[in-house]
């Protein structure tokens, strides 16, 4: 049996009836089509599929669209505003923060979590909102500097258009 | 590809609605999801339809209260690791919930769907036992309360009854308490080789009530009775400290897995436990 799930995602509301086993990550990326977050390990321990729900992080493979019903989700996609790139994204560029792009939509949604609570993070909490999110390319050293590039760069600097 | 069990959905409006609707055949919690949705992956679980707790709010607190420290249900792990009354009151709170999961998942875990996911590697469960705490157990006839010793009666099973539904824990504030929790894990945010809580109680050097709790090694409801019987009235030394872990380390139950063979999990449970007790000692007053 389906039933009927209404989010906002990144400001604009969906409807859908979907079986209420669907996991939230398929919902975003197979029946809205926004396939910036990713799917990954399925077991809630990678993190490339962090979304927001409401203003929080989460494992989108580890919570049910039905449980997002009514409330607001937020993915990669809207980092980047009237074609300026979030600091965090434009962070990434300048250090190299990806090389394969997976982990990506989940470091920066968590990353820009982070600098909304802590606008000057040091690199030890840095590292520790992110050891839920696993990148198999960099060693993590290039997305810790993206991020403080990030946070030294936010009051100045609001991506240039790409 | 994962994919949960079919299922029915329905969101609880109130404790109350919530309590009617798990008052029906084959309807199970759903909190932050965590533990349960990774089950009905795996086919562990298959509940029939899931009874969504997320809105209600009036579950998600941390206050002191009468002498008590009282933990909504749906408080989040989070929240516990943010918390300066329950940190301060227990520290072990804090060093427990700094190595549960990782910080995202620390966001939608909840206490209260740890220690009725019963998981036999869950940290809360040996924390809660070592302080001695209270489940309050709501069902539509009112309250009761169970000491979280015990609360579970086994691997994934509680006492909690269908229609009911853990509404609180309840941790007494003793003064002259100190207490610690240390963990082994194979990574970061992994569950435990093994771990170990200690709570202590001292009137001046002596030791006048102590708890230990112990993770993921088979301890009869988590905890080291015989070891607390041990430490109870003695000096607070370092020689009580190590044969009171070595008692615990006799009296639990590991066994060997991908984690570790069994006599490697005992030395860490007597290692463990002497650290626990040694901050726990050192946090609640006494001379180094």
């Amino acid at each position: 049996m389906t039933m009927r799930v209404a989010v906002t995602v990144n400001g604009t509301e969906y409807a859908r009836d979907v079986e209420p086993r669907l996991l939230l990550i398929h919902f975003i990326r197979d029946e809205l089509g926004l396939t910036g977050s990713h799917w990954g390990c399925d077991t809630s321990n990678c993190g490339s599929c962090v979304v927001w729900l409401d203003a929080t992080p989460v494992k989108a493979c580890t919570v049910l669209a039905a449980m997002a019903d009514g409330r607001s989700v937020r993915t990669v996609e809207d980092l980047e505003q009237d074609g300026c790139l979030d600091p965090v994204q434009q962070g990434f560029i300048e250090c190299h923060g990806l090389q394969c792009g997976f982990c990506t939509p989940g470091m920066m949604m968590t990353a820009r979590w982070l600098l909304d609570r802590n606008p000057d993070p040091a690199e030890a909490e840095i590292r520790e909102v992110l050891s839920g999110l696993l990148c198999r390319c960099t060693g993590y050293e290039n997305i810790v500097r993206s991020v403080r590039w990030a946070a030294e760069h936010a009051a100045d600097h609001r991506g240039e258009r790409q | 590809m994962q994919v949960p069990s079919h299922v029915e959905y329905e969101r609880a409006s109130s404790v109350e609605h919530a309590l009617a609707l798990l008052g029906r055949p084959d309807h199970r919690v759903l909190a932050g999801g965590h533990s349960l949705i990774p089950m009905m992956k795996l086919r562990l679980a298959q509940p029939g339809v899931l009874v969504d707790i997320n809105g209600l709010a009036e579950l998600a607190y941390i206050k002191e209260n009468g002498g008590q420290l009282r933990i909504g249900a749906l408080a989040r792990h989070a929240d516990l690791l943010d918390s300066k009354i329950a940190g301060g009151r227990y520290p072990i709170f804090h060093d427990a919930e700094r190595v549960v999961a990782d910080p995202i998942v620390r966001l939608w875990g909840t206490i209260g769907g740890s220690l009725c996911q019963a998981d036999p590697s869950e940290d809360l469960s040996a924390v809660f036992a070592a302080v001695r705490a209270t489940a309050v157990i709501r069902g539509q006839d009112g309250d009761r309360e169970v000491p979280v010793r015990e609360f579970h009666l086994g691997p994934y099973e509680t006492v909690i009854a269908p229609g009911e539904l853990l509404a609180e824990i309840r941790v007494p504030v003793q003064p002259g308490t100190g207490s610690a929790y240390e963990k082994v894990a194979r990574r970061v945010g992994d569950w435990s080789v093994a771990a170990a809580g200690a709570v202590l109680q001292l009137d001046g050097q002596t030791i006048t009530e102590a708890g230990i709790g112990l993770t993921a090694v088979a301890a009869e409801h988590f905890v080291a009775a015989e070891a607390e019987d041990y430490l109870r009235g003695k000096p607070a030394t370092e020689q009580n400290f190590g044969q009171a872990a070595t008692i615990a380390a006799e009296h639990c139950h590991p066994v060997a897995d991908q984690r570790g063979p069994e006599d490697y999990k005992r030395h860490l449970v007597a290692e463990l436990t002497t650290r626990a007790l040694r901050r726990a000692a050192a946090r609640a007053g006494a001379p180094a």
